[in-house]
């Protein structure tokens, strides 16, 4: 209590700890860099493991794509500076679909037409499951939910 | 041994009864026969929880000072139009009415947010609706105009009445085009994406009395969370079908007209829907008390999800072509895998019919029997069944004459 620890003795500082995160991010494209391998270089630059949720490219136009990114954080923050260097816009996804609980009557109808497969019906009650760590907040089943049971969180 | 309803309502009121759901019948038939279940077990209850587009409710909604006649005029719940062709003060609002400046599908597709289903809820959770109406005024009904906010609680009478609802069996809809579809079936994805099925199945409560023996008009029934009647055969009632050795029928068949009193109902059994690019509509919540009045009625309240069959019918161009045919047969058990083969390719299942509320209807309706809140009615006619050769016709076109 109060002493010092000896010079020898293994002592991790904060700031060495290395911070893995997963960042799921929208990024905005004009249409001079949508032909530019932009994910090769987070990949291979930043070393950040990535998985395209959503992609919208038309060459000339530009486009949008929404990334799950993870790798270390110094290495995700160097990434963004990287993309907005040359000149893609990015932003975080910050909107999340939820299923209302009590409004949700378990009829299935969602199933199948899920694109990540984020509804799974649990065989012996027949209820469905949703998972929304498969849910990539593409916003189809709070349109075609009948009752309206999904809704996006902003 | 055959049972009568007036002994079965005996042992209703004594506490006796013995009453189970549709899935549980099914177990005590195969573990220990017929004729033992036929002898031990007094009612079956039945269920299904799914969207029914022939629903409606109408309502007295008492004379304003000083009288107006809203009969031969116009009148809106909450923007949503009702039927003004009653007296005075009767009106009517169908599930799939819509606003009159919804833009429906001029931006395709629609997303229908609010109708008639929608305002059928919430009246019935208790909310205020806004009712807004114009008339064109007579020496009794001398007022033309009315704006004032309505409560299910103010009305006379609130009263569900569907015309058409509990179909027994339905299609399984898919979509051989290659353009997404948007139906009453939900949106179908192209080149066989998804196939899409609506029925409770072994639940069902059509499907557990197949020809009709002991649901008829005037049986007493779970509706929308009370209490209800049947009151009628449903529109486009088509018992002359194909139907299996277990009498259930392979293509839809019969359907019932129910009603009851919208105050005693809850809004968690009769959802205002929205179908994506189709239009409103409302899901209701249905159950059925079947007496085992005899071994034939046992046998076929034991009917399970494997025996009952249903037709593929192609959205995209049969069914809005009126062409017959079917691309194949399947089983309920088979749908409820979530997967079933059609032309080759596996296709993924999905249900516009809740099951598991489906068995909560079942379950709450055994509850009211076994506690004595519930007695079972004895039909005062019954519904036409196959020997009647009723059946159902499409509309034939006659041109006007000159």
């Amino acid at each position: 209590m109060g002493k010092n620890p000896p010079s020898t003795s293994p002592c991790i500082h904060f700031l060495d700890v290395v911070t893995m995160i997963t960042k799921r991010i929208v990024l905005h494209f004009p249409h001079r860099v949508a032909d530019q391998p932009i994910v090769y270089k987070l990949a291979k630059d930043y070393d950040l493991e990535f998985n395209i949720l959503k992609a919208y490219i038309t060459p000339e136009e530009g486009g949008l794509l929404v990334l799950e990114l993870h790798g270390e954080s110094k290495n995700y923050n160097q990434g963004i500076q990287y993309l907005t260097g040359v000149g893609v816009k990015t932003q975080p996804l910050s909107q999340d679909v939820i299923r209302n609980e009590t409004r949700c009557s378990h009829c299935g109808v969602c199933v199948p037409l899920c694109p990540a497969g984020a509804f799974v019906v649990e065989p012996s009650t027949r209820e469905v499951h949703f998972d929304d760590a498969k849910c990539i907040a593409c916003g189809l089943c709070v349109k075609f939910c009948p009752i309206r049971a999904m809704e996006v969180r902003f | 041994m055959a049972k009568t309803i007036k002994e079965i309502n005996e042992k209703i009121t004594k506490g006796e009864v013995v009453v189970v759901t549709a899935e549980e019948i099914t177990e005590i038939v195969g573990k220990e026969g017929i004729k033992k279940a036929a002898q031990k077990v007094d009612v079956v209850t039945t269920g299904t929880f799914g969207p029914m587009c022939s629903s409606g409710a109408y309502f007295n909604i008492g004379h304003a000072t000083p009288k107006m006649k809203l009969g031969g005029g116009r009148a809106y719940l909450n923007d949503v139009p009702v039927y003004t062709g009653f007296a005075a003060v009767d009106v009517y609002i169908g599930a799939t009415a819509l606003p009159d400046d919804d833009p429906r599908n001029k931006v395709f597709p629609g997303e229908f947010k609010y109708g008639g289903g929608h305002v059928i809820e919430d009246l019935v959770a208790g909310k205020d609706v806004m009712l807004a109406a114009t008339a064109y005024g007579t020496d009794c009904y001398p007022r033309k105009k009315l704006e004032t906010r309505i409560n299910i609680k103010d009305l006379n009478e609130a009263v569900l009445f569907n015309p058409r609802n509990a179909y027994q069996n339905y299609n399984v809809a898919v979509n051989l085009s290659d353009k997404v579809i948007y139906t009453y079936m939900e949106m179908l994805k192209p080149n066989l994406g998804n196939a899409n099925y609506c029925s409770a199945g072994q639940l069902s409560p059509l499907l557990n009395d197949p020809y009709y023996k002991t649901i008829g008009v005037g049986t007493r029934i779970f509706l929308g969370g009370g209490v209800g009647y049947v009151v009628w055969q449903g529109t486009q009632h088509n018992p002359s079908v194909p139907r299996k050795d277990n009498g259930t029928p392979c293509v839809p068949a019969g359907a019932l007209a129910v009603l009851g009193d919208l105050k005693r109902m809850r809004p968690e059994w009769l959802l205002g829907t929205s179908m994506l690019g189709y239009g409103t509509t409302l899901t209701v919540g249905i159950g059925i008390p079947i007496p085992v009045l005899n071994e034939e009625i046992c046998q076929f309240t034991a009917v399970k999800d494997d025996d009952i069959w249903t037709q593929i019918v192609d959205y995209s161009e049969d069914y809005p072509q009126g062409k017959k045919g079917s691309l194949g047969e399947v089983n309920y058990a088979q749908l409820k895998t979530g997967k079933i083969v059609i032309q080759g390719k596996e296709v993924p299942t999905g249900s516009l019919s809740s099951y598991p509320k489906a068995v909560e209807i079942a379950n709450t309706l055994k509850e009211w029997i076994k506690k004595g809140d519930f007695l079972l009615t004895d039909p005062v006619a019954y519904l036409p069944g196959p020997e009647t050769g009723y059946t159902f016709k499409p509309l034939k076109e006659k041109p006007n004459e000159k």
